[in-house]
């Protein structure tokens, strides 16, 4: 692998371009952490720094610290760079403290769960 | 190394990238590399409502090993130049 000249960073597939941003990563498992790519390799491995975790439940989210993250790549889905001028997300979403995200994700999590043993009873009806 | 090849020659074309988790991206193909990961430019996600945390991203990496499709323009393909590629790799490889 040569070495990658200044300019390089602008046109090839590397995440050269994205040191030192803030950045969403957007996980297999459907974890959002956001962060400052400080490092990254062939496999997508990546170190965020000052990263946390947004989690989102209806119009209800919630950021939690992290701190210094090293990200096995082979979970990586997608990393996105934030564009500062915009908003991160849209204005009917309300910041609320982890207790009650968790509280959410919970109910969130049974509501999921019923509605799986719902249909699984249903089955029997053989609608289709 | 076909398709990578292909994926060049599709650079600066609007393309959409669906994902295997159901995420689709639309935006502008600005590189690819041997593992057919993609980088995306002006990006905008097809079910915004769905995914909130997505609406400042303007560029994405996409990791290769996560693309379940990219659709392309119908006429953003030749498809008959392909098919050659393909014969001739067929032939070779």
């Amino acid at each position: 692998m040569s070495w990658a000249a200044p300019d390089d960073i602008f046109f090839s597939t590397s995440l050269a371009a994205y040191l030192d941003k803030k950045l969403l990563v957007l996980l297999r498992d459907g974890r959002k952490l956001m962060g400052l790519l400080r490092s990254f390799d062939q496999f997508a491995n990546a170190v965020l720094e000052e990263a946390y975790e947004r989690v989102i439940v209806g119009n209800l989210y919630c950021d939690i610290p992290l701190g210094l993250y090293i990200i096995r790549g082979e979970n990586v889905v997608l990393i996105g760079e934030l564009d500062v001028d915009k908003e991160e997300l849209p204005a009917q979403m309300v910041q609320v403290p982890e207790a009650e995200i968790k509280r959410a994700q919970k109910a969130e999590k049974e509501e999921m769960l019923l509605k799986g043993t719902m249909r699984k009873r249903m089955e029997f009806l053989d609608l289709d | 190394m076909l398709f990578f090849s292909y994926f060049k020659d599709l650079v600066g074309q609007e393309v959409t990238v669906e994902l295997k988790n159901d995420l689709a991206i639309r935006g502008t193909l600005h590189s690819v590399d041997q593992y057919l990961n993609i980088k995306l430019e002006n990006t905008k996600v097809v079910d915004q409502d769905k995914y909130p945390h997505m609406l400042s991203v303007r560029n994405c990496f996409i990791r290769g090993s996560v693309v379940r499709y990219v659709q392309l323009p119908k006429d953003g393909v030749d498809v008959d130049l392909l098919h050659d590629a393909a014969r001739r790799e067929a032939r070779g490889g």
